[in-house]
């Protein structure tokens, strides 16, 4: 794949090398390739639209400036559009002026949520000196709080558990409850673990608004598989209507897919990713950093040392 | 810009039109991509679409039956979706579930052990997912659920020798079926692959594999087809499972995973409850993909 986008736009600036000002008809067939790798890398259509629009305008008044040739100023046009909207700069979590903190985890079923939680306890345990308190709210997947107790141990964090799950007990009486434990307890952080849910299960969706009204969370942290396609826009929208969130967890990084979901996510919902979850172990865990990511989504790397070549 | 809703009624509208303009043309498009089938099997459809139309000689409302059977044609109806889950002499079928993290791989097996219990047959689970935290307690909870046993192992097991022991329990007990659920894994990780192949091969001492299917959550996007190939290479995948088909993906990816694996969409998993399992059906799922 990477190697088409290659292919794609050296053929394309082929035809721009050596020129002085770009024409229209140059821009247009730059656009076209753009516009096929992004949705290759699962950027949202309209998402993919808007983005292509923003960089045409940018690029029609590209000349030969500082250096580069109007080639090299579209990728390099294409590559600030794409960090600008990713987030710029890494936000930091934000800490409760008076603790406990309290972080909750939202997102499709099968996301990395309950993963991401014991590797969230671990780094700010080891990473930011607090001592965190994991609650299992999802009373509903199969042993989830079993799942929620063994990461737990493996970060070396308690775990509030006080209902077993598998369909018996409320999560929002946990989540209750969980927040009088860790002012006894004195625990820095909370982290929510909650059921999997899809954006158009309004009961669902409404318990999790329940869980939130329950805990005030400080972050509410949307987590999604980064291999996720089309359909991000429209779940993304559908929890941030339902529930809200602050921040966004890529999830699954560690595999090839090119992630265009923190992209459209990102220029949606305005929210950032702020962590990349990239293993199945808990440290395998990053803040995110949006160039790189941006190098991901269009095969950069490669882009970049297009410019060399253009 | 009109919402992704009511894009698929937009379309049908436009494609009631008298005529195909360039617009219209655009929203098919929009249409087939938002759904996941990605670029160069939208831009192929379109194009024979487009031929079509022009040749035939057709109204834009016919246009609109052309697409439903082009897209229809291209999971070939006719492609044998069953199961392999019946006794060989004395030997139980054996079935494995594969795919990357997260897709369902678990849930299946639970939901497909209460059909076939449903069927009267003798059903056994294999944990063979060792790696993930309460992955056997899961699978258990599922075999409780439905009233079938399931052989596990210790947590951080050899997923082999359970699997082993999970088809051994199997010919034992004279089941019909071995339903081995194997760890989520990412294609890209070599090791897990060799694994999952060695989790095969050591089934196979004793008892034939007749399924292996893979699991492919519905909101995958273009990734999809990559996890497919990597698995069917190392695996000799029998079938496709689509789940996750209740939430707003199309799950449009299959339609490329299917071409390329020559393997059919045998089921669709459509909620997190026990009975939420069925067939696939070509006419349904592109009724849904237009949608
Ligand atoms: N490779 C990889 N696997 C991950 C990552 N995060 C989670 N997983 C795996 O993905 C699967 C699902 O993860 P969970 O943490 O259980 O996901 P969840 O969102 O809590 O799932 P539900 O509670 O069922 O909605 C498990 O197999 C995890 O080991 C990751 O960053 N990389
Ligand atoms: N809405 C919906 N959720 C599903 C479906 N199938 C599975 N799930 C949910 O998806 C999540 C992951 O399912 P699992 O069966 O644990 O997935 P898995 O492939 O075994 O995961 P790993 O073993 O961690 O790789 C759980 O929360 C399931 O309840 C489905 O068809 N629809
Ligand atoms: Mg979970
Ligand atoms: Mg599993």
């Amino acid at each position: 794949m990477f190697d088409t986008l290659s292919d794609r736009l050296s053929a394309a600036f082929k035809n721009l090398r050596g020129k002085g000002k770009l024409t229209d008809a140059d821009i247009d067939a730059t656009a076209r390739e753009i516009r096929i790798a992004l949705l290759e890398a699962d950027v949202a259509l309209p998402v993919v639209k808007e983005f292509i629009a923003a960089v045409k305008e940018r690029a029609g008044g590209a000349e030969v400036r500082g250096g580069l040739n109007p080639a090299q100023q579209v990728i390099k046009i294409v590559n600030e559009e794409l960090v600008r909207i990713l987030g710029g700069e890494t936000r930091e979590l934000r800490f409760a002026k008076r603790p406990p903190t309290v972080i909750m985890l939202a997102g499709l079923q099968g996301a990395g949520k309950t993963t991401l939680a014991g590797k969230l306890a671990k780094w700010l345990k080891e990473s930011k000196h607090q001592t965190p308190m994991l609650v299992a709210a999802d009373l509903q997947r199969p042993n989830a709080v079993t799942q929620l107790q063994v990461v737990g141990e493996r970060a070396g964090v308690p775990v509030f558990a006080p209902e077993p799950g598998n369909g018996v007990g409320d999560p929002v009486e946990v989540a209750r409850q969980a927040m009088e434990e860790a002012r006894t307890k004195q625990h820095s952080v909370v982290i929510v673990d909650t059921a999997g849910r899809l954006g158009v299960d309004e009961e669902l969706m409404k318990q999790a608004a329940d869980i939130r009204d329950a805990v005030t969370p400080d972050e509410i942290l949307f987590v999604v598989d980064a291999m996720i396609g089309q359909d991000a826009v429209n779940t993304a929208q559908a929890f941030l209507d339902g529930v809200g969130f602050d921040g966004v967890v890529l999830a699954k990084l560690d595999g090839d897919a090119r992630g265009g979901a923190a992209l459209s996510i990102a220029q949606v919902t305005g929210r950032q990713v702020m962590f990349a979850s990239n293993g199945e172990k808990l440290e395998d865990f990053d803040v995110f950093h949006p160039d790189r990511m941006a190098s991901r989504i269009l095969g950069m790397g490669d882009v970049m040392s297009l410019i060399e070549k253009a | 810009a009109r919402s992704q809703g009511s894009l698929g009624k937009g379309l049908l509208a436009l494609l009631s039109r008298d005529t195909l303009d360039e617009e219209a043309w655009e929203d098919i498009e929009t249409t087939l991509i938002t759904a996941d089938v990605g670029v160069a099997p939208t831009q192929e459809l379109v194009e024979r679409l487009r031929t079509r139309v022009r040749v035939e000689g057709v109204t834009a409302d016919q246009a609109r039956a052309i697409l439903r059977e082009e897209l229809v044609a291209l999971l070939d109806p006719t492609l044998d979706r069953s199961l392999k889950v019946e006794r060989k002499g004395d030997q139980p079928a054996v079935v494995m579930v594969v795919g990357v993290n997260g897709t369902g791989k678990t849930t299946t097996v639970g939901k497909l052990a209460r059909v076939l219990v449903a069927e009267d047959k003798h059903v056994v689970l294999g944990a063979a997912d060792t790696f993930r935290a309460a992955a056997a307690d899961q699978l258990q909870t599922w075999g409780e659920r439905v009233g079938v046993r399931t052989v596990r192992g210790p947590e951080g097991g050899d997923p082999a020798s359970i699997a082993f022991e999970a088809v051994k329990q199997g010919i034992d007990e004279s089941a019909d079926v071995v339903l081995i659920d194997t760890a989520g894994r990412l294609h890209t990780k070599t090791g897990l692959m060799d694994e999952l192949g060695k989790v095969k091969r050591v089934i196979e001492k004793s008892a034939e594999v007749d399924e292996v299917l893979l699991v492919i959550d519905a909101t995958t996007g273009q990734n999809g087809l990559t996890q497919a190939r990597v698995f069917a290479e190392v695996i000799n995948v029998t079938g496709l499972v689509l789940t996750k088909l209740d939430g707003t993906a199309k799950g449009g990816i299959v339609i490329a995973v299917q071409r390329e694996l020559g393997v059919p969409v045998k089921l669709v998993g459509l909620g997190e409850g026990a009975d939420d399992l069925a067939p696939f059906d070509a006419e349904q799922f592109v009724d849904a993909l237009l949608d």
